[in-house]
């Protein structure tokens, strides 16, 4: 059920708490620069310090999210929006703002409080590391710049904010910068951003061409507001594209990067290079649910044009890419050997169905997937850490075993982790958000295709979640390390999120529609027990649960409890080895892009180079070089024709004397024939002038 | 025009250009004389006696005299062996002739408007000397002045250096 | 012709054989000679005019050109003096030799 346009009452002047907003990620960054500031021994008081920032922006998050709720329990749809102008060129403005609606403040609650959590945790894991410091100043400039995008009203401070998370985020996978395949994934994951963030920019620069603001809402003057939608469904763009199918992809394109959709999912697997609390947050509950959250909140840009009931262009794109993410990645996470890399696939996988779910279900479907997705998948990075960190740094599944005896407590938050993702029926929360896209999938009109494909990669799910718990927990232990559970300061936080993975799907159940609701800004009924004997309803939650079983059964049955050592072949691949190979190996799109795209990039740089240093080098030097002329012709104009025509001169007036003086010979007479000539033409002068 | 003045003129003119063009600088001081005394005689023609008295008085008396001795005393009367004449005496030559040529020029475009006096004046010595002592008293005493000026100077100009020196000693031997 | 004519042609004429001989001879006497030849060149011209021209009981010219031998004769001493004094330094007369304040 796609979601009509909702009209929310434009609020004249904003509350206190919308206006204080900005502290929410001001906060935080505020506590990075000071932290920056620190020297590395200060462990305590930078710890301090970016928690306390957060937990403040928990607090103030919590109080902004109580103040939309009772406004919703009012009855009073809340969207609160701040603007002010930025840049003033002549008659232009530029305009920033950031925006309290039910959206944001369910994005807000959500990063800060796993965030609050990974920060508790990261205090504990990386005990032992010597840039204690530099780590949470960059995870306090991180929470900052995401709770930046989450509050943002512009396109433009959503931009800015976006690029710090990205700019973090490299930062962070980067974080042991010595290891050369750290700073290699650092590269890549902001390069490969970087692509998607080019088609945003394209996106935006377009918005702005057409709608003359890059405010998302602005009491009816917003760039996604009805106004302007009228406008960019009026303009035409090619290929059968409104302006606003085609800007609606091009900001696709970013978030696709962001989010490691399909072609530009290749970052996220290598960014696991990263320590643990990093792919936890950022990697899993926060940074590439970001890309999600941009779609959420251009929805109505991405939707506009739709007839009831229909869909647009770009929404079926962002089906399909997300639906094929979710299949593809699922298969490759199949075949990998490191804890950590099966959960980046699954998170992939994961950002598929959430994408999927935007398609076809309407921003409901898709962020409370994002939600729980948030909580459960950051318990299983959280407890892998946890996993890494007892059995001293080992990685690789085929050499752990049997920790379910040693490291308890990590063991059954793992396990309630591993079921809420693989969608365990009704208790764990993954199941109704996961059954939430799948009922959206069911009633989509365009094709069924995507339905199935989500369908086989639940199924995908179940089974290579169960294979990797059986690797790490079941049957006995193959490693050579002394395993030992994980200190409290790590330990707690897998507990809390282990009961909000649980307690999170009974906001989203069909029979008490909560979320959705509050999103929309209407009035929640309780609708109550009858809605699961609705018309197809339970068909679905059967079949899914039929799908999940199936793939937690084949899991057990290949996996359970037999512990293979790590020289021997898994047993899929004796079964399958071809396809194993191919999803050993990632189906080869990372060499594809080392065959095609970045020796382009390589020979680009080459050409450029050439041009730089020969044709414009050479034409500098050849300015140089006449300069140089003109000064030498200068000079020998100054030298031959000013100082010689000078030196010239003087020896001719010296020469000139020389002669006059030959007038002055000494002798009388010749001074006496001067007289008497003198004399001689006085006279005779003087003699005509009286005539006349 | 009478031809005593014609004869007079030539005599005259005859003594000037055999004053500069005669070798012997004796000669040539001769011929001044001569040349003088022509002009004396021209003088008493004008009806000047005083003049020409006075002309014969001082120029044949004293100038001459005095060209004599200086010649002598300068001993010029021996010929250089450069010849008399300098080495750009054509320039000279043509120059003279321009300056005459000049006046000459002058004196024949006037000649309407030269006057012509014929009443011969009557000066007597009585009346030069009661103009001398009234009209033209301060020239006379200027020209007094002046000659006893020149006398002096040429005395010292023209005094021994041995002289001079002993002079000096023997006015310090004196005191 | 009239007389004064031709006593102003006269003087003329002897003023330029005094110019002559002042300007050609080597020896100084005589170019002080022609100087003298000059000057009583001058006082012809002057008694010329003073017979014929108006009121000659005036004595105008006839007191200039006392003068005027006076001064000559003045001159003529100093002159002479002058030049037996530089005979006595250089042993000489010839005027085309004097040529020390050559510029």
């Amino acid at each position: 059920m796609i979601q009509e346009a909702i009209s929310f009452t434009p609020q004249l002047t904003a509350t206190p708490i919308a206006g204080l907003l900005w502290l929410i990620p001001a906060v935080p960054i505020l506590a990075a620069g000071v932290i920056s500031l620190l020297k590395q021994p200060k462990r305590k008081t930078s710890s301090t310090l970016a928690i306390g920032s957060l937990g403040f922006s928990l607090l103030f998050s919590i109080c902004a999210f109580l103040h939309v709720l009772t406004g919703w329990m009012h009855g009073q749809a809340v969207r609160e929006t701040v603007n002010f102008t930025w840049i003033q060129v002549g008659t232009t403005n530029v305009d920033l703002g950031w925006v309290l609606d039910p959206l944001s403040a369910v994005m807000l609650v959500m990063v800060c409080f796993v965030g609050l959590l990974i920060f508790i945790y990261s205090t504990g894991y990386m005990a032992h590391d010597e840039n204690f410091t530099r780590f949470f100043c960059f995870l306090a400039l991180f929470a900052g710049a995401m709770l930046g995008v989450v509050i943002s009203n512009s396109l433009l401070l959503l931009f800015m904010c976006w690029e710090l998370v990205g700019l973090t985020s490299y930062l962070l996978i980067g974080f042991w910068y010595h290891k050369p395949s750290a700073a290699a994934a650092a590269k890549k994951a902001f390069l490969t951003t970087r692509v998607g963030d080019i088609f945003f920019l394209l996106g935006m620069v377009w918005l702005y061409a057409q709608t003359n603001t890059l405010l998302f809402y602005n009491q009816g003057a917003g760039s996604i507001e009805t106004g302007a939608l009228t406008g960019l469904l009026a303009a035409h763009a090619g290929w059968g594209l409104t302006a606003a199918g085609a800007v609606g992809l091009l900001i696709f394109a970013g978030a696709a990067g962001k989010s490691g959709q399909l072609p530009l999912h290749v970052w996220l697997p290598d960014a696991m290079e990263g320590p643990t609390p990093v792919s936890a947050l950022i990697h899993a509950a926060t940074m590439v649910a970001a890309g999600v959250y941009l779609i959420a909140r251009v929805y109505p840009l991405m939707q506009a044009g739709a007839l009831t009931g229909g869909t647009t262009t770009a929404l079926t794109v962002v089906t399909f890419v997300g639906a094929s993410t979710a299949v593809f990645a699922a298969l490759i996470a199949v075949a990998q050997n490191d804890i950590k890399r099966i959960l980046a696939y699954s998170t992939v996988s994961q950002l598929g169905y959430m994408m999927a779910g935007l398609g076809m279900g309407g921003v409901a479907v898709g962020m409370f997937h994002l939600i729980t997705h948030a909580f459960f998948k950051a318990l299983l990075f959280m407890g892998a850490g946890s996993v890494i960190h007892g059995c001293h740094e080992e990685q690789d599944i085929r050499h752990m075993g049997g920790l379910s005896k040693k490291m308890r407590l990590t063991f059954f938050t793992y396990a309630i982790g591993m079921l809420a993702l693989s969608g365990f029926p009704l208790l764990f929360s993954g199941f109704w958000s996961k059954d939430g896209i799948l009922e959206a999938a069911q009633h989509w009109s365009v094709a069924k295709a995507p339905f199935y494909m989500l369908v086989f990669g639940a199924l995908l799910t179940a089974f290579y979640m169960t294979r990797q718990v059986s690797y790490a927990f079941f049957g006995s232990y193959r490693g050579h390390a002394e395993v030992h559970e994980s200190p409290k300061v790590m330990t707690l936080p897998l507990a809390i999120l282990a009961f909000f993975a649980i307690a999170l799907g009974a906001l989203g159940t069909p029979a008490w529609p909560w979320f959705r609701a509050f999103l929309e800004g209407h009035s929640a009924e309780y609708v109550g027990w009858h809605v699961f004997f609705e018309p197809g309803l339970p068909a679905l939650m059967c079949t899914s649960a039929l799908v999940v079983f199936v793939g937690l059964g084949l899991g057990w049955l290949l996996y359970g409890n037999r512990s293979p050592r790590a020289e021997e072949a898994d047993i899929l691949e004796q079964k399958i080895p071809l396809l194993w190979k191919l999803m050993s190996d990632r189906f080869y799109v990372d060499e594809f892009y080392g065959l095609t795209f970045i020796p382009f990039y390589g020979w680009w740089g080459r050409v450029a180079d050439f041009f730089d240093r020969h044709v414009w080098g050479g034409l500098v030097a050849f300015t140089a070089w006449a300069f140089r002329m003109g000064a030498h012709l200068s000079r020998f104009f100054d030298h031959q024709f000013v100082n010689g025509g000078f030196d010239k001169s003087c020896e001719e007036i010296a020469a000139g004397g020389g002669l006059l003086a030959r007038i002055q010979s000494g002798r009388v007479q010749a001074y006496l024939r001067i007289l008497a000539v003198a004399v001689a033409i006085l006279t005779v002068i003087l003699i005509w002038s009286s005539r006349a | 025009m009478t031809v005593a003045f014609y004869l007079i003129s030539a005599l005259t003119l005859a003594g000037g250009l055999a004053a500069i063009m005669l070798k012997n600088t004796v000669h040539c001081a001769l011929a001044l004389t001569v040349a003088f005394a022509g002009l004396a005689l021209l003088f008493l023609g004008l009806d000047a006696q005083f003049a020409g008295f006075a002309q014969i008085l001082v120029y044949i008396g004293a100038v001459a005299i005095l060209v004599v001795f200086a010649i002598l005393l300068t001993r010029g009367s021996e010929t250089p062996k450069d010849g008399v004449y300098s080495k750009h005496w054509p320039t000279g030559l043509v120059i003279a002739a321009a300056v005459f040529a000049v006046l000459g020029w002058a004196v024949l475009q006037s000649m309407r408007v030269l006057p012509s006096q014929s009443q011969a004046p009557v000066v007597t010595v009585q009346q030069i000397g009661n103009e001398l002592m009234s009209r033209y008293v301060l020239p006379l005493e200027i020209i007094a002045v002046l000659l006893t000026a020149a006398m002096i100077g040429a005395v010292i100009i023209a005094m021994h250096d041995k002289v001079e020196n002993g002079s000096a000693t023997n006015k310090e031997a004196a005191k | 012709m009239t007389p004064l004519a031709g006593y102003l042609l006269v003087a003329a004429l002897l003023f330029a054989i005094g110019l002559a001989g002042a300007l050609t001879r080597r020896n100084a006497i005589l170019v002080l000679i022609g100087i003298e030849l000059m000057l009583n060149a001058a006082n012809l011209n002057l008694i010329a005019f003073w017979r014929y021209g108006p009121h000659p009981e005036a004595l105008t010219g006839m007191m200039f050109a006392i003068f005027s031998i006076a001064v000559a004769a003045a001159e003529a001493a100093v002159g002479l003096g002058l030049v037996i004094q530089i005979h006595r330094h250089a042993h000489t007369t010839d005027l085309d030799a004097m040529n020390r304040m050559k510029g």
